[in-house]
């Protein structure tokens, strides 16, 4: 008989704390000495993580109602803009918007968002039109998290599937959001958690759906919808693995609940701020099947080394490799030996997918089953500018 | 043997070329890793040495006698290790060694002996956790 598993099973097992839960890395082992039947019967759930720059993060906030009211037209938290084209005390901070005027060291959304979850009061200025029922038109002072009515993370892009390493093939150094790639093939610079990387253990999205429940920033979160650029139709080898970026997924969580461990502002050098935001993600083991995805290893999971020297939308693609290859600290490209250098940090992808593990063997974290999957035939198109526009 | 110094002087102290003279008459293989002179200030060099210890002794005593003030340095790279995340940006561009990840742990680690104090690790890394001080 070959076993079948619901989500109601396995989360009754974990309320009972009888759930067996490994790492994504820690199953690996156990597949190579048990075939995926025996290892389907034995565990229940495999925790992935990853922690690396997400630059498409962000939060919305709430401010509140002050007295006389205000709608608010313009807003800046420490002097960093952001988006109150909507109601009149809710805005959107972005993860990279940046200060107006910067002074040494870049300052930007993300270090509002660190600073608001360290704690630290936050300036807030706000302007407004005054309207009948809004008469306030200016409103400054500071504000603190526990203050604010709500603030949720809501990130429109995150935990790639898979993403392309970088490298140089230019005299000139280049700073970009893939690190400083240094010149004439210096370095490559990678970024995922490789097989402890969330998509790449269920590689065709059977568990992870919308409305998946997650690790998110040091709390519960839930997976919304399927991430911008989601782009499942990337070319595949056998196991399912996308052989570059492919998926990607949008999340949720309260940024109140969150701690700064595990989100942190990022600064990449003449290039501009990002957010380093940890995810981990439970997959239930329903069945041999899906052992035999979460089994996968880095010797398995290939992607493609582009040269970030050429500025084209079509950079050329220079090498194809293993994470196992990328992650040993060189490669070889056009016959020269290249060290490579993660971005995205391992270590704090496996200290997520541990805690993940024991939020769920205490019995504190259930399985919530997707409430629909993510698109299975998307593409991800380039920009369709027509015409030109007529002053 | 190899050492690294700070050179503090008056730029206008001194005329003789020191470089030139540490080379020529002691010996000393020199390798200038850092300059920092303001006009009409003090200057800092922030040199790297390579001698037998009877050259070097002599050479940085001809250094003293021409009013250049010698700060022996073993560490110049501050390093914020408790809030490093260990994501590695650090090590893709650190070609000395002196930061390097730990293939198995994840961890990067710190070897100062080798840093060169290049600067490129400063630039690199997104949580500006890594500064070059002189002492
Ligand atoms: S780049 Fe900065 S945060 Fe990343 S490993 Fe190096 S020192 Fe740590
Ligand atoms: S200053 Fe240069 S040599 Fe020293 S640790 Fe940084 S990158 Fe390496």
């Amino acid at each position: 008989m070959s076993v079948k598993k619901t989500y109601s099973e396995i989360n009754e097992k974990i309320k009972k704390g009888e759930a067996v839960v490994v790492t994504a890395e820690e199953i690996i082992p156990m597949v190579e000495e048990k075939d995926a039947e025996a290892v389907a019967q034995e565990v229940d759930v495999v925790t992935t993580a990853t922690f690396g720059p997400m630059c498409s993060s962000g939060v919305f906030l709430n401010f509140g109602h002050s007295d006389p009211p205000i709608r608010m037209k313009k807003v800046w938290l420490n002097d960093v803009p952001a988006y109150s084209g909507i109601a009149a005390v809710d805005a959107y901070l972005g993860a990279t918007e940046e200060k107006e005027k910067n002074g040494e060291g870049l300052y930007g959304g993300a270090h509002v968002i660190q600073d608001l979850l360290d704690g630290k009061k936050v300036k807030l200025r706000a302007l407004g039109t005054g309207t009948d029922c809004y008469p306030n038109k200016e409103v400054e002072g500071y504000i603190t998290l526990a203050d604010i009515n709500e603030a949720f993370m809501f990130n429109a892009r995150n935990a790639y599937q898979n993403y392309a390493a970088a490298t140089n093939s230019t005299s000139k150094t280049l700073y970009t959001y893939m690190g400083v790639l240094l010149p004439k093939f210096g370095n490559v610079t990678y970024s995922t958690s490789g097989q402890l990387s969330p998509l790449l253990n269920d590689p065709e999205y059977r568990t992870i759906g919308i409305g998946t429940r997650i690790f998110f920033g040091g709390t519960i979160g839930y997976v919304s919808w399927n991430g911008t650029q989601h782009n499942s139709n990337q070319k595949r080898t056998e196991n399912g693995v996308p052989v570059g970026p492919a998926g990607t997924l949008s999340l949720i969580g309260n940024l109140k609940e969150m701690s700064s461990e595990f989100i942190k502002a990022a600064v990449y050098e003449k290039y501009g701020v990002s957010l380093f935001v940890g995810v981990g993600i439970p997959i239930p083991v329903l069945d041999a099947e899906m052992v035999k995805k979460v089994a996968v290893k880095d010797e398995e999971i290939y992607t493609l080394v582009i040269d970030y020297g050429v500025p084209k939308r079509g950079r050329p693609v220079l090498a194809r490799v293993s994470y196992a290859e990328l992650k040993s600290g060189h490669i070889t490209i056009e016959g020269k030996q290249v060290p490579t250098a993660p971005l995205s940090s391992i270590k704090k992808a496996r200290n997520i997918a541990n805690i993940l593990k024991d939020w769920i063997l205490q019995g504190s974290f259930f399985l919530q089953e997707p409430v629909q999957s993510l698109p299975a035939n998307n593409s991800v198109g380039p920009m369709k500018l027509k015409g030109a526009c007529e002053e | 043997m190899k050492r690294r110094f700070t050179m503090k002087f008056q730029p206008e102290s001194t005329k003789k070329p020191l470089t030139y003279h540490l080379i020529k008459d002691y010996n000393l293989k020199v390798n200038i890793l850092r300059a920092d002179i303001t006009e009409g200030q003090e200057g800092r060099l922030l040199m790297e040495v390579e001698a037998s210890k009877a050259d070097l002794d002599k050479g940085l005593k001809f250094l003293e006698s021409e009013g250049v003030t010698i700060i022996p340095l073993d560490q110049h790279l501050k390093w914020d290790k408790d809030n490093c995340i260990h994501c590695g940006a650090c090590t893709a561009v650190c070609f000395s060694g002196a930061l390097q990840m730990d293939r198995n742990t994840w961890e990067v680690n710190k070897d100062s002996e080798k840093c060169i104090v290049c600067g490129l690790c400063v630039s690199a890394c997104p949580l500006k956790i890594i500064t070059v001080e002189f002492r």
